[in-house]
């Protein structure tokens, strides 16, 4: 079933990616980590269709906000991150998927894990578990290309100082800020082991990112003592054009 | 890595599946025909790039499920599945 949101508000949170928050009249409401399917039609008929994971903590108001990054030869993402109004309208089917999803019954420790725009679901988490006071431990290991490329800089800033909210680890790629004490590179077993929860505490991971980032982070948490039944993920790519 | 990673999870299919299914897919466990795994359907694998969707399996990479829109209909080949056990 589609719906149809109106764009009542538009934010760039780095050079390439831009948060787009919709009205959506009949919204149902939404889980923490759900994505919806965006479709946009042309004049002549051509229909695209592709799934972006809503950012906006679950709520009742009917407002939804998704994170969009654009995508050097994306169909449908330099549309939504650069062109769209305020006011215009989009399709949406949703809210989907209930297993890349964190509810405010699970107690036990959060492990996030974030490869670039795979920020965005776990985000929902944040905010939810913040909104509600919720008291399960949380951490987010984050990684991005540099510094300029994180997402909800401010907010996750903000979110880090109050006490338990949650604690964040960043994992620069390409270019880290000045004085970081570590050089540029991929997560591997040395964060994992210092940026996140060790597996005796039996944490619940959600990995969000592009395929082979999810991949390597798996075989990390795993080869750390994780068991693979802990470890919920979700993957990304260009052909599937997701976030 | 030898090959390119060109798959997503379970989950991206699940938007097109709930035009087939009144229940969430991505949360029902399926058992792989192939190996006989059980898993859900959130942990499959897959692949988009066809003209359809593939869902592999994750632990042994068999076909579990096809899924092509050639309007006015719809295909679904769930073969690759001995069953999906949906939550009520």
């Amino acid at each position: 079933m589609w719906r149809v949101g109106t764009v009542v508000a538009l934010h760039d949170e780095t050079m390439t990616a831009r948060t787009i928050a919709l009205e959506v009249p009949d919204w149902p409401g939404h889980v923490a980590g759900q994505h919806v399917d965006v479709r946009l039609t042309a004049p002549d008929g051509y229909s695209a269709v592709r799934s972006y994971s809503i950012a906006s903590a679950p709520n009742s108001d009917g407002r939804v906000e998704l994170t969009v990054e654009r995508l050097p030869n994306g169909e449908v993402s330099p549309y939504l991150a650069q062109e769209l109004a305020v006011g215009d309208r989009l399709e949406l089917r949703g809210p989907i998927g209930g297993w890349f999803v964190w509810r405010t019954q699970q107690t036990e420790p959060i492990q996030l894990i974030a490869g670039g725009s795979g920020i965005v679901p776990l985000m929902a988490m944040i905010r939810w578990r913040a909104a509600t006071a919720g008291c399960a431990p949380c951490r987010l290991l984050y990684s991005v290309r540099e510094p300029r490329a994180v997402f909800y800089r401010g907010e996750l800033q903000a979110l880090s100082d109050r006490s338990n909210a949650v604690s964040i680890t960043y994992a620069y790629t390409r270019a880290t800020p000045k004085d970081w004490p570590r050089p540029p590179g991929r997560i591997d077993a040395t964060l994992i082991a210092t940026g996140t929860w060790p597996s005796n505490l039996g944490p619940t991971s959600y990995v969000c990112g592009p395929t082979s980032f999810v991949e390597n982070a798996t075989e990390l948490l795993i080869a750390a003592g994780h068991g693979r039944e802990s470890i919920r993920t979700e993957r990304f790519g260009a052909i599937g054009e997701r976030k | 890595m030898s090959e390119p990673m060109n798959y997503l999870d379970g989950n991206a299919a699940a938007g097109e599946l709930s035009t087939i299914f009144a229940m969430d897919v991505t949360t029902a466990e399926g058992q792989c025909a192939h190996c006989g795994a059980f898993k859900r359907f959130a942990e499959a694998q897959l692949y988009m790039q066809a003209p359809g969707v593939v869902a592999r399996c994750a632990v042994c990479e068999h076909v579990l499920l096809r899924l092509v829109n050639a309007r006015p209909h719809v295909f679904l080949d769930a073969r690759g599945m001995t069953y999906l056990r949906l939550d009520m």
